[in-house]
């Protein structure tokens, strides 16, 4: 699974040097910020030399997500002020899709922190990469961000997989995502995240009462 | 073109808010953890963000012009990949290269 990482790095390392970067952005990107989509995000504010502010609130609006994931997270598992500073560190999508999985629930707190590093060090290989054969591809190629929708259909995909019996929570979640398109086109990511969430709440409030009444 | 002063600030500032948002919670809601309404959204949380996050990667894809052709057909492509072999690399590797090849050729913007 972390493999998959390789192909994205290679891809944001491409799209670093294709924007006018230099290579070695797509590294220090990769290893310093170590957040994939909001990387992808970064290269075109940087490329238009937006205000510090601008580039702080759309790191908070994209990666606000994160706090969620800090709920389920098994960091009690890791053990070390250092591991469990750099296991928050590493804490992205899909090291949370796969910590929290159903196979992983009794993932020693080692596992996850090689986990962590060995995603870590594939996302930074494969952007370096990227960034150094960037120069060397013809300016017609084009679509190479399409990796990141492929990663996001298959982390969708495993985890409709386990829930199968869940079917209003992905349906929640996709029509937040399209009201926050219709009506907060610009805060897309930020409105998706606040529909969905309070969506879920009401469900689970009006399940409580019922059940208390019944 | 952006100065190398500005790129390190830039990185420097993004690294500060993302990781923040990664572990300050741990401290500030550790409360939380125990009670069932938590429990209730971190179970369900999973699912619901992958999907949305994968609706905001297509957020702009034209769904009534030709271009948006190529991620359409990427995106069956991916699915249909996964569905059959359930191999990530595989499913991402296959989306991504049908994309390039239809967006950098006769389906390009």
């Amino acid at each position: 699974m972390g493999l998959g990482l390789v192909p994205l790095g290679l891809a944001f390392g491409v799209f670093v040097t294709q924007s006018g970067l230099a290579w070695w952005w797509a590294s220090a990107f990769a290893a310093l910020i170590y957040a994939g989509s909001f990387e992808f995000l970064l290269v075109g504010l940087v490329a238009a030399v937006a205000p510090l502010g601008t580039v702080a609130l759309t790191a908070l609006l994209v990666n606000v997500r994160h706090v969620f994931y800090t709920l389920s997270f098994p960091l009690h598992r890791v053990s070390g002020r250092f591991a469990k500073s750099y296991s928050t560190f590493a804490l992205t999508d899909e090291a949370y899709a796969l910590t929290t999985s159903e196979q992983a629930r009794s993932w020693p707190g080692r596992r996850i922190l090689w986990l962590q590093l060995f995603m870590h060090l594939y996302w930074a290989g494969g952007a370096t990469a990227g960034g150094l054969l960037g120069s060397f591809i013809p300016d017609g190629v084009t679509g190479l961000d399409f990796a990141l929708t492929a990663l996001f259909t298959v982390l969708a995909l495993d985890a409709l997989r386990e829930r199968r019996g869940d079917l209003p929570t992905p349906v929640l979640a996709l029509l937040s995502a399209l009201v926050a398109r219709l009506a907060f086109p610009h805060q897309m990511l930020l409105a998706a995240f606040a529909l969905f969430t309070a969506a879920l709440l009401v469900r689970h409030f009006t399940a409580r009462k019922r059940s208390r009444r019944a | 073109m952006p100065d190398t002063p500005y790129l390190i600030a830039a990185v420097a500032v993004s690294t500060a808010v993302t990781w923040a948002l990664r572990a300050l919670p741990f401290v500030a809601l550790a409360p939380l953890r125990a009670s069932s309404t938590v429990r209730y959204l971190s179970t369900r949380m999973p699912v619901g963000v992958m999907v949305l996050l994968l609706a905001y990667c297509l957020r702009d894809v034209p769904v009534t012009d030709i271009s948006g052709l190529a991620p359409l057909t990427a995106l069956a492509v991916t699915v249909g990949l996964h569905l059959w072999r359930r191999n990530a690399l595989l499913s991402i590797l296959g989306g991504t290269t049908v994309h390039v090849v239809l967006a950098s050729t006769f389906l390009g913007h």
